[in-house]
């Protein structure tokens, strides 16, 4: 393995198909159609599919029979596409099938999406937000994994600077536990044995008349505590004696995490907390780094989504702010004026001035 | 007793029951649809024909929502559920990853024609090698009978109560009419399950799109009309003459494609009866 100059895009398709990925349908839209191009040009020659579908309705549904027959298999698209395909993800959680999703978004304004959901009845997804394309290639292989150890959709969240940032990088399997070996996919050979199976999601049992939803959704409820009591990561910085500590995820994150290297070098007293897992969201962790601070400052690129989550956690220990906001370029593809370091320190800076003063 | 039964003289005995059949993808006759629903006939019909083909032990089932979800609790089949009008969708992913394996849907006229019409226009235009069963009845029967994009002009639903109207509700889609021509498709007919011949017909029909997919040929589709006496609000032994009169006028059975020919008028599929009925 050497490294090369890659676009993320061809880094998270290739990192997909050495996690064993060999199915991925999509359906093209900026900035998540070069992902598709990727798999589409990489996944036959790997004995693997990519099917251009004619929806996100369709794309859904092809990854969801890929994975019933035991194959890892993927799909994306950005928000817009992914709220077409929120039925089936859904439903597809209740079927516990390890379908791992792209999302290359549009800024960061499908962290609602991506850690509430917009589907039907009580579900979770695992949620992986890279920072870059380092730890994309990273985040994809430990995606198809967690999928795949919990039976649950894991979500990549992305965006058009992760998809389209070339960096040089080296697509090194990761070293993941082994995983023990999948019971209940279909693949025909139970049929007519008198023990078949049926990849459902709402708990139906073959031979068994009716269903019992209410014991099958308390069983889910109980993976997903489970998932969120162990599988939150987080990355912090220079959080001891911080007096502003400044949350952000993803590619805002890269920015975060400059401007308080950038400020600490300078002796200011600032820190840095980045949820790696956007769900389960470290929770714990947060309230633990903001136990001193004067101020959390919340840097995301929306109108104030992740901020929710960061005062659940803080729990009124310290006031939290938003210093990010959107900001967009004029096609709408989450490319804006804040993405700048000057601007950011320029907030976290403004932060800092204001400290514990106003709420 | 002699092999050959005498036709010129009353019978030795009365018939009677000698022994449970069940087909061997099925697990058992017992049901909680309706009496007089043509489903569970459908279903079996299906069944057998997986069996003629040879694919006891090799075949997945990819089950839509409907009244037929609860039959699959009775099937001896590897199955996939989806959602109400994807099923086609699904069947193609899980196809690409297990050519060899043969594959159906089974899906409603309310959720293949209606929910799911762009999944199932696609999937057949694509070619892919699977076979979509659609079992079509002209209403929603399990909200309790209601208009579906393929009930037919003037019939009664709960939503078209006084019978559909074109003005107001619109035209009925005629599945086979719009699927056949696409390229894709390769093998296109409409059985029905009122009679034993249209059963035996229906259960060749089958057969032969089953066997279109194991030869890689493309598309394949079978609908099958059913009755529903309770979505149709009508006797219970009434639903086979219902079918026939009223929704087999506008959805005639027999082939519409084959080999990937359209035939230029729906056609019986050929062999006589008796060789049908074997």
């Amino acid at each position: 393995m050497t490294r090369r100059l890659m676009e993320g895009s061809e880094a998270m398709a290739e990192a997909a198909i050495a996690a064993g990925c060999r199915f991925f349908a999509g359906y093209p839209m900026t900035p998540f159609t070069e992902l598709l191009e990727h798999f589409a040009a990489k996944l036959p020659d790997e004995g693997g599919t990519c099917v251009n579908a004619e929806s996100e309705l369709e794309a859904v549904g092809m990854a969801w029979g890929a994975c019933a027959t035991g194959f890892r298999a993927a799909t994306g698209s950005t928000g817009q596409g992914l709220s077409l395909m929120q039925e089936s993800l859904s439903e597809m959680t209740r079927a516990e099938l390890p379908l791992v999703v792209f999302n290359m978004s549009r800024g960061q304004s499908d962290y609602f999406q991506a850690t509430r959901g917009g589907g039907h009845g009580d579900y979770r997804h695992l949620v992986l937000a890279p920072i870059d394309v380092t730890e994309a290639i990273e985040h994809v292989q430990t995606a198809f994994h967690l999928a795949e150890k919990w039976r649950n959709p894991v979500l990549i969240y992305g965006d058009y600077l992760l998809a389209h940032t070339a960096e040089a990088v080296e697509v090194a399997p990761l070293e993941l536990d082994q995983l023990p070996e999948t019971d209940w996919a279909v693949d025909g050979t139970r049929s007519g044995t008198g023990n078949p199976r049926n990849v459902n999601s709402i708990g139906m049992i073959p031979g068994i008349k009716g269903i019992d939803p209410e014991t099958f959704w308390k069983r889910l409820q109980a993976k997903h505590d489970a998932i969120a009591e162990s599988e939150a990561r987080f990355e912090s910085e220079s959080t001891e004696d911080a007096e502003v500590l400044v949350v952000a995820f993803g590619s805002m994150a890269r920015f975060a995490r400059h401007v308080v290297r950038e400020l600490r070098g300078e002796g200011i007293r600032v820190g840095y907390f980045r949820p790696v897992t956007l769900w389960p969201f470290p929770s714990d962790a947060l309230r633990a780094a903001a136990e001193g601070v004067q101020r959390v400052a919340v840097l995301e690129q929306n109108a104030g989504q992740m901020i929710d989550d960061v005062r659940l956690s803080v729990l009124g220990a310290a006031p939290v702010s938003a210093i990010g906001g959107i900001s967009s370029d004029e096609a709408g593809f989450g490319v804006g004026p804040l993405l700048d370091v000057d601007r950011i320190r320029g907030r976290v800076e403004a932060a800092l001035e204001t400290g514990g003063g106003e709420r | 007793m002699s092999d050959t039964i005498r036709t010129d003289a009353p019978p030795e005995a009365a018939a009677r029951r000698t022994g449970e059949f069940l087909p061997k993808l099925q697990l058992t006759g017992d049901h909680d649809l309706c009496p007089g629903c043509g489903e569970p006939l459908a279903v079996r019909t299906l069944l057998e024909a997986i069996t003629d083909v040879g694919m006891t032990h090799q075949c997945v089932g990819v089950i839509g929502i409907g009244c037929y979800t609860a039959l699959t609790s009775n099937m001896n089949v590897d199955l996939i559920q989806a959602l109400h009008g994807r099923a086609p969708s699904l069947a193609t992913g899980a196809k690409r990853m297990r050519p060899d394996t043969l594959f159906f849907t089974l899906q409603g006229d309310g959720d293949m024609a209606s929910e799911g019409l762009q999944e199932v226009i696609h999937t057949a235009a694509r070619g892919e090698n699977v076979t979509c069963i659609l079992i079509n009845n002209g209403v929603f029967g399990e909200t309790g009978g209601h208009m579906t994009a393929t009930t037919v002009l003037g019939q009664r639903t709960k939503n078209s109560i006084e019978g559909r109207d074109a003005d107001y509700h619109g035209y009925p889609i005629d599945m086979m009419a719009m699927l056949a021509p696409l390229g894709g498709t390769a093998y296109a007919a409409r059985g029905t399950v009122h009679d034993a011949k249209g059963v035996a017909r229906t259960r060749r029909m089958v057969r032969r799109a089953f066997e279109t997919q194991l030869r890689g040929d493309g598309f394949s589709i079978v609908e099958i009309l059913t009755m529903c006496p309770t979505g149709w609000f009508i006797p219970t032994a009434e639903g086979p003459g219902y079918l026939d009169e009223v929704l087999r006028s506008v959805h005639g059975t027999g082939e519409w494609k084959r080999d990937g020919e359209l035939l230029t008028q729906a056609a019986v599929p050929p062999g006589d009866d008796e060789d049908l009925l074997a």
